[in-house]
């Protein structure tokens, strides 16, 4: 509570401080409080590691990290949960925040991902392709269908001829990838970045022709209680070293 | 009084929300969607079967845990009630983690009988049991800790035999909270989530409970989840209110 009343504060100031009230980008003094970031569930690593390096040049921002499903975070911001930036996994959850009048200027695309099959390590089902998710003695996880994830696994499937015999719709990709771990299921579609976010985890490629290039925008939101912070974000993630940070991960160059 | 007024204001008012965003005149159509129909199916199927599984194991649980005297009861007491205190999510890691196809026993199960637990509805079962069967044994514990038990004691002078004593003074004694027992049980297993989806997965027309179906739903279609969050509160109120009588009697 107190920390928002700050953080109104010194947004309310901030025009008389500076003596301009464009948005040009503010001196580096200037960008502290807390900053919300809304991030979908596959970035969880990357954005921890960017969130640190953010703090390490912003050293009077504190970013704390709201990491779900695209689908929930888009209902939560149009909803009006308090928040500074968006990260979504696809541009539809983007468009709908769009659409309700939620976003800043222009949403960009800052990362791209691509879709793989995370089995257990080892592959006990002897997963091969697409084509082994019809085979209904394993047992086969996806994202729910309202989620990126999901939504680009059936499109792969659906180009791909193939029908799966689907045992459970997981709420995000995190939630889906541990339970591949745990050895609990047997094939999952997933992105390449949260197969190589785990030694427990193998991956079987889905060949570029049948796969589905994902691409993530990142926005300041429009009633962002901390817009300095946030457009100072976006533009670090834009950067040089947020983008290598990124590449780290296995995420596409945009 | 004013606290009590507020009290209820805290209450009443999401519901009053919820019936704000219901979509009246689509509602019939939504309600007979097979999304709704296979998620009202699993959640009767799974708190009833949940309720009575909590009744014929927790009876005698419960039993355990106020007459006999044996070393660790405490923690054995502690241990059951701990469904009570965790986050259901945690309990559901746990049970897969125990029960699931890599688990402690369900591994050995698995290739003793080829029973696969998680992703069925026996499944649903066994993460809805677990979560709401403290519920059970808490109530009748309390209730068989403070009962009378000179009745008893009367009864087996008058010479009735063990079993008889039960049947015709314990249990009828214990009987209003034993009822209050299953009502709360039977409403936490009708509203069990974290467990659920975490042990079963959530996959419609075998997982999928009505309280998974509204989480789903809220992110694609909003008029389906609202509509399933008022047929969840129009049960729950149902079943609570008709049994207000006992209720009242026990607490």
């Amino acid at each position: 509570m107190r920390n928002g009343i700050v953080v109104a504060l010194v947004v309310a100031l901030l025009p008389t401080a500076c003596g301009s009230t464009d948005g040009g980008r503010a001196p580096a003094g200037s960008i502290e409080g807390v900053l919300l970031v809304s991030a979908a569930a596959s970035l969880t690593d990357a954005l921890g590691e960017i969130e640190a390096a953010f703090e390490a040049v912003y050293p009077d921002v504190d970013v704390v990290l709201n990491v779900a499903a695209s689908s929930a975070l888009r209902e939560q911001i149009i909803e009006g949960a308090p928040a500074d930036v968006f990260a979504s996994a696809n541009t539809s959850n983007m468009d709908k925040v769009v659409d309700a009048g939620e976003v800043a200027g222009d949403p960009t695309v800052f990362t791209m991902n691509l879709l793989q099959i995370a089995v257990p390590e080892g592959n006990p089902a002897g997963i091969a392709g697409l084509e082994d998710f019809s085979r209904e003695e394993i047992l086969i996880g996806l994202c729910a269908e309202a989620v990126p994830c999901g939504d680009f696994a059936r499109v792969a499937l659906s180009e791909a001829g193939v029908t799966p015999a689907i045992d459970t719709n997981e709420p995000d990709v995190r939630a889906l990838l541990t339970k591949i771990e745990l050895g609990e299921l047997d094939a999952a579609i997933t992105y390449v970045t949260d197969v190589a976010s785990t030694d427990r985890v193998d991956g079987v490629d889905i060949p570029i022709e049948q796969n589905v290039v994902t691409a993530y925008p990142i926005a300041v939101l429009a009633g962002a209680p901390n817009p300095a912070a946030a457009e100072a974000f976006v533009a670090f993630v834009l950067a040089d070293g947020a983008q290598a940070i990124l590449s780290r991960y296995s995420f596409t160059e945009p | 009084m004013v606290l009590g007024v507020l009290g209820i204001g805290f209450f009443v008012l999401p519901f009053v929300g919820l019936l704000g965003r219901v979509p009246w005149s689509d509602l019939p159509a939504l309600l007979s969607g097979p999304i709704v129909t296979d998620a009202l199916r699993l959640s009767a199927i799974a708190s009833a079967a949940a309720t009575a599984i909590s009744l014929i194991i927790g009876l005698p649980l419960a039993w355990l845990l106020a007459r006999a005297e044996f070393p660790g009861r405490a923690v054995i007491r502690g241990i059951v009630t701990l469904p009570l205190v965790l986050p259901p999510v945690v309990g559901g890691a746990a049970l897969l983690f125990a029960l699931g196809r890599r688990g402690l026993i369900g591994e050995p199960l698995n290739e003793a009988t080829g029973l696969i637990l998680p992703f069925s509805t026996w499944g649903v079962i066994v993460a809805t049991t677990f979560v709401a069967m403290p519920f059970l044994v808490i109530t009748v514990e309390g209730a068989l800790r403070n009962m009378d038990r000179r009745y008893e004691g009367a009864a087996a002078t008058l010479g009735a035999r063990r079993w008889t004593v039960i049947r015709r003074v314990t249990l009828p004694m214990i009987g209003p909270s034993l009822v209050a027992g299953l009502v709360l049980t039977w409403a936490r297993a009708f509203g069990e989530f974290g467990a659920t989806i975490t042990f079963a997965g959530n996959l419609q027309g075998r997982t999928q409970t009505l309280p998974l179906a509204v989480f789903v739903a809220l992110e694609s279609d909003r008029d389906t989840a609202v509509a399933i969050s008022l047929i969840m509160v129009v049960v729950a109120l149902v079943v609570l209110i008709a049994l207000r009588g006992r209720w009242g009697r026990a607490m």
